[in-house]
């Protein structure tokens, strides 16, 4: 059901716990859907120094937060607001349909974190986000 | 290690079972209905037999009241199917509840689309169907009561011989799923009251593939599967014969070893309820108690961690259970049984049914004690909504 790389993400996930002092804390979902992913950023001139994440979820979940983690560990704000669900999905060699959504949180997740980045320097940032924790499964969101 | 821990999905089946079933691939291979050869007579014959024996083990009546099918789901749509089109004339009214199997529920909401009504009864907090609750959806227009016998989620035994009393006082028809009942407390058809009972042999170590459906005499049903004039002409199809062989082989085996194997299966699954309740915080014991409960089911929340990160863990530790959780089924919602005991929805996310069976032993159980708490602890230790306890309670 799951790849080899989402498993291995799910067994041995990075970068899982909180950041002391973050000045980046997003989090998404909702406990009534099953998903809550929270991610702690400490970023210093635009950089992403550190990230960690706790999630509240299944297999997924913890294994796209474990990705989506790694993949803007060290990048600029810039370059992280640009990573999308689907290169999340790519990275983890795929995930079944009904588990799109998973990815889709982790996407939010890391924008929410820097948006409230954002908010704290007064940077106001327009939202678009594609999830409204409907707690259905995204199937129509590639 | 490996561990089965699921038996309420399914369970092995056993050699002696395997055996009975073996003679009717290869040398009694007639069809039933073939009776002007030996091997077609044999079979005819052996069936007979095999139906008297299922007859006798639930303790029906008559052996033409045992109709062998497919499995228990096709057992269940046709005692819902059966008699609401047999009894359209009477009235278009069924009561059953919200905690029923889907063989059951999705069968109603079929029916509601060709104009039936359904009740879908509330349950208490343990699972429990309310006699009370059955009269007082009762109808001019009722013509059918279906109630499961015990719940394959929470194990929660229902009282179907108040029910069945009711039933027969306001002359309406009764029908109880007795899937996950069979071979794990006593059933007899006429003690219970029942008009009809469905069972399928691969949840008490038969084979997959048949169930069976009993259906009083007297009781107008009509056909689900229409062709050939097999059982009575009320069930088309050529008879799986080893799979009924199995069926039959596994029900006398059950019957046999009924109380024995009943004492076993509740000491397994009392040592597994305990040790959970001991070793970990925030877990709530969902269904029924002590003798009120399937003697081989457990079912757990565990706050604040999801369903099947849980399973996927276990797997790891070589652990096979189950879990109500909406990830794990696919589905958008947890459990609709969890929901209905009253369960908000992030709670049910976090089930785990874990179901002993005949060749679970002490140790196995220990071993799930050894790896469950620090699994829960682990999937806790990484949620943001245990975080947020742990601050709570820091305050």
């Amino acid at each position: 059901m799951y790849s080899e790389k989402v498993m291995d993400h799910f067994s041995n996930p990075r970068n899982v716990g909180e950041i002391e002092n973050a000045n980046a804390v997003g989090q998404v979902g909702n406990a009534k859907c099953g998903d809550i992913m929270k991610i702690y950023m400490d970023i210093e001139d635009n950089v992403i120094k550190d990230v960690k994440f706790k999630t509240f979820g299944c297999g997924a979940a913890i294994a796209t937060s474990s990705m989506a983690t790694e993949m803007v560990k060290g990048k600029t704000v810039d370059e992280a607001l640009a990573l999308t669900n689907k290169a999340v999905m790519e990275a983890l060699d795929g995930l079944p349909p009904e588990k799109i959504h998973c990815s889709v949180l982790a996407e939010e997740a890391i924008q929410s974190a820097i948006e409230d980045y954002k908010k704290r320097q007064g940077i106001e940032l327009k939202s678009d986000n594609k999830c409204d924790f409907c707690c259905k499964k995204c199937h129509d969101i590639d | 290690m490996s561990v089965y821990m699921d038996n309420n999905a399914t369970t092995y089946m056993k050699k002696e079972v395997l055996d009975a079933m073996l003679p009717y691939y290869t040398d009694i291979f007639g069809n039933a209905s073939s009776k002007f050869y030996k091997t077609g007579r044999d079979a005819e014959q052996a069936l007979y037999k095999l139906r008297e024996s299922v007859a006798k083990n639930i303790g029906a009546a008559h052996a033409n009241e045992i109709y062998f099918t497919g499995s228990g789901c096709e057992a269940d749509n046709w005692a819902l199917k059966g008699i609401a089109f047999a009894n359209k004339g009477k009235g278009n009214h069924i009561i059953t509840s919200k905690i029923e199997h889907h063989a059951i529920l999705h069968t109603c909401e079929y029916l509601e689309k060709h104009g039936f009504e359904v009740t879908y009864l509330d349950v208490d907090e343990y699972g429990v169907v309310k006699p009370e609750t059955v009269e007082n959806a009762i109808t001019e227009n009722t013509i059918l009561i279906s109630i499961m016998t015990a719940n394959n989620e929470i194990g929660t035994i229902e009282p179907i011989r108040e029910i069945s009393e009711i039933a027969k006082k306001h002359k309406i028809i009764f029908h109880t799923d007795a899937v996950q009942a069979i071979g794990h407390m006593p059933i007899n058809v006429q003690e219970l009251g029942v008009d009809m009972l469905s069972l399928s042999a691969h949840k008490f170590h038969g084979p997959k593939g048949v169930g069976m459906l009993y259906i009083r005499n007297g009781v107008k049903i009509d056909n689900l599967i229409h062709g050939g004039g097999q059982e009575r002409g009320k069930r088309a199809a050529t008879e799986n014969l080893a799979g009924i062989a199995g069926l039959a082989k596994a029900l006398e085996i059950a019957t046999d070893n009924l109380d024995e194997n009943i004492a076993k299966l509740t000491k397994l699954r009392d040592r597994l309820i305990k040790g959970i309740q001991e070793s970990i915080p925030y877990c709530r014991l969902n269904g029924a108690l002590g003798d009120k409960r399937l003697c081989n089911n457990a079912n757990f929340s565990f706050k604040y961690v999801e369903g099947e990160s849980i399973l996927m863990m276990l797997d790891m530790k070589g652990v096979a259970a189950s879990s109500g959780s909406a990830c794990a089924s696919g589905s958008l919602d947890p459990s609709h049984v969890l929901l209905a005991i009253g369960l908000p929805h992030e709670i049910a996310h976090g089930s785990l049914r874990l179901s002993v069976g005949d060749d679970t032993t002490e140790e196995d159980v220990d071993y799930v004690l050894e790896v469950l708490p620090p699994i829960i602890k682990r999937l806790r230790d990484m949620s943001p909504l245990y975080e947020d306890v742990l601050k709570g309670d820091n305050k």
